[in-house]
């Protein structure tokens, strides 16, 4: 079905939220208001905010703002941000886009966003995960995408296979098409309810949240690329985009070089993926990708910054998915490397997570640890046998790292801080 | 171990009870050990595979209800974990893996399922609304000559204690076995439970060097612990101040 215009959706001029009722007409104009007043008084962009106060106006505001837009959701627990970004770019070449493209990704944000649309015809929105189940019943996508599931949070968060089930739960029976990761068993789990499915060799590095089979409990086996549980007849699907090494096959067996500006493994699978989203809406390959190879930085990720002389790249990583795929893509020893960790609401409140991040792949570069929970990584790292650094601030690591480009990581809010210290230094 | 040549660590089923950093126990014992010159096997023991009956020291981590299940059906099958506990082996089982160890818990579909009942307590759910999340603090039976216990819980199931064991710690901030009498994890003999990860022994090397004491049977030399002290020293500030 991939490569096909979209049936019942017209190519006519959008109606922008000018057609909307008189309620969510004015639950629009107080977000707006509201956001403005929050950028004034320096709290942010008001996006959050601003939705807030338009869905208690008007709860079925998503909804109705939705409904002038063919709208694709992509959700997952790593990638939504630059995949969103990617699919936005892509179908900008069929028509004008709106898209949270900064991370606001629950409800709220995502009103506040589509308050935003003109004239556009697409809507590209990235959803929370636990979120996904309801976004998807309000916006009526006409495609969803499944990026990958594991552990992220856990002591605020759904537990990962909860999650897989109440993905399952709520697409069971949705109209729109799944772009899922075929790799992924328990996005595989979660997507296989669904009538119409485009199944994507993404990849998954980590694999430690999905040894039991999501269907009946079995070991999974994993010869290769493919999977398969010992126990039942739950396996890898047939899939028909595919990312292989530094190249792309298409549904045609078609291949694409992937010579992104993104760095790394991980963001060759979400550009397969945003290349089989485009397709759904009748966009061509080289036009999406053309357009996806523009794409420098995601949101401040990937970006390359200067600091007192230096060159840092700021990568964001969030839980041990997330580190495994960036440990892949940072430039080979000796270049230097600053770890960050935090700890606060944003982050989760528990470290334990390091224990399951391989940091022996970073032996025999040196590295400088940084962040609130610097300690935490300390022990980390000592008991792994690394050598490292532990430095108050930014600017004592970087005044005792050797020459070269700096590879910094960090999790969320750690990320967060690095930027405004480096954004301070420059003003 | 004594007059063996090498000391084996067995991790049971981190396929399915791994979910909270629980390859960090494993990780601090084996250097431990190494740092004094013991040789270590580690044997990482999956789901599908029989536990060995010869290990020395037995790890069991926390995991998902789910799994918990899981791995309780198959450790009832296999007779592998309660020989070796029998002929005096060392097992620290941490939040599902020490439920798992007792008579019984509550699983995923809310039926009690039988334990292992290497540990004399039993395991239900706690009041509705009621998860026990956040930092731990427990001062250690003073038998057992440890400093006060740091670490993280999270957990949603209470565990009472039957006459066959001593509370391991009492909490003095966190639930710990969440029974409102300031109990925190369970031992008797070599068997210890809790419900703190972290992992536990990233804050508290000392219960990893008693671990090694008991399966070893000699006294251990003292370690430089710099960084683990930083950690403890900052994370027994943090929740002082937090409950001040």
């Amino acid at each position: 079905m991939t490569g096909t215009p979209v049936p019942g959706q017209g190519a006519g001029p959008a109606r922008g939220p000018e057609a909307l009722p008189p309620r969510a007409k004015l639950a629009v104009t107080a977000s707006r208001v509201t956001a403005a007043i929050s950028r004034r008084a320096g709290k942010g962009s008001g996006s959050v905010i601003g939705g807030k106060i338009a869905l208690r106006i008007a709860p079925d505001l998503l909804a109705q703002l939705a409904d002038h837009l063919q709208v694709v959701l992509v959700s997952g627990t790593n990638g939504k941000t630059t995949t969103t970004r990617l699919v936005a770019e892509a179908l900008r070449a069929a028509g004008p886009v709106v898209s949270n493209a900064l991370g606001a990704n629950m409800p709220a944000g995502i009103t506040s966003a589509l308050a935003g649309a003109g004239d556009a015809r697409f809507g590209v929105i990235e959803v929370d995960e636990k979120y996904l189940s309801g976004v998807a019943r309000d916006a009526d996508p006409i495609a969803i995408v499944l990026l990958n599931l594991s552990r992220d949070q856990l002591d605020r968060a759904a537990e990962t296979r909860m999650l897989a089930e109440k993905w399952r739960e709520g697409l069971r029976g949705t109209e729109a098409v799944l772009v899922a990761n075929a790799d992924d068993p328990l996005v595989v789990w979660a997507a296989s309810s669904a009538k119409d499915v485009v199944w994507v060799a993404a990849g998954q590095m980590w694999q430690e949240d999905s040894w039991s089979c999501p269907s009946c409990g079995g070991v999974m086996h994993r010869p290769g690329d493919d999977w398969y549980c010992s126990d039942c007849d739950f396996r890898r699907p047939q899939v028909t985009w595919s990312l292989v090494g530094e190249e792309m096959v298409d549904p045609d067996g078609q291949v694409w070089p992937l010579d992104l500006q993104l760095p790394g493994r991980a963001n060759r699978a979400n550009a397969t993926t945003a290349a089989a989203v485009a397709s759904v809406f009748g966009v061509d390959t080289a036009s999406a990708l053309a357009r996806m190879k523009n794409v420098t930085a995601v949101a401040g990720r990937y970006d390359v910054v200067s600091y007192r002389g230096r060159n840092l790249r700021l990568l964001l990583a969030k839980n041990p998915a997330g580190w495994l795929e960036t440990f892949s893509l940072i430039d080979p020893a000796p270049a230097p490397v600053f770890l960050s960790v935090n700890a606060l609401d944003a982050d989760g409140k528990d470290t334990s997570w390091l224990w399951d991040v391989d940091f022996t792949r970073l032996a025999g570069r040196p590295l400088f640890v940084l962040g609130q929970r610097r300690l935490d990584l300390a022990v980390r790292l000592d008991v792994a046998g690394l050598e490292f650094s532990v430095h108050d601030d930014l600017a004592g690591a970087v005044a005792a790292c050797p020459p070269g480009q700096i590879e910094v990581i960090a999790n969320y809010t750690a990320f967060q801080q690095l930027r405004r210290t480096i954004k301070e230094a420059q003003a | 171990m004594i007059g063996m040549s090498k000391l084996r660590l067995v991790w049971i089923y981190p396929d399915l009870l791994s979910t909270y950093g629980d390859q960090g126990n494993a990780l601090i014992v084996e250097r431990r050990a190494r740092l004094r010159g013991i040789d270590v096997e580690r044997i990482d023991v999956r789901s599908d595979q029989p536990v060995p009956t010869s290990g020395d020291i037995y790890l069991i981590g926390g995991g998902e209800d789910r799994p918990q299940r899981l791995a309780a059906e198959r450790l009832r099958r296999d007779p592998g974990l309660g020989q070796a506990v029998a002929r005096g082996a060392t097992l620290l089982a941490v939040c599902a893996g020490y439920q798992i160890i007792g008579h019984e818990f509550v699983d995923d579909l809310d039926r009690v399922e039988p334990g292992l009942g290497l540990l004399d307590v039993k395991s239900g759910r706690g009041p509705v609304g009621r998860r026990c999340v956040g930092e731990v603090l427990a001062d250690v039976d003073p038998v057992l000559g440890l400093p006060p216990l740091s670490g993280f819980e999270n957990h949603q199931g209470v565990t009472h204690l039957g006459p066959g064991v001593k509370p391991l710690a009492r909490v003095t901030a966190g639930f710990g076995n969440g029974t409102d009498d300031g109990s925190e994890g369970a031992y008797a003999g070599r068997v210890i439970g809790t419900y703190l990860h972290g992992p536990v022994m990233s804050r508290n090397p000392g219960l990893a060097d008693l671990l090694l004491t008991w399966a070893t049977g000699v006294p251990l030399t003292p370690l430089e612990d710099r960084w683990h002290e930083q950690l403890r020293a900052e994370r027994l500030k943090a929740v002082r101040a937090a409950a001040s």
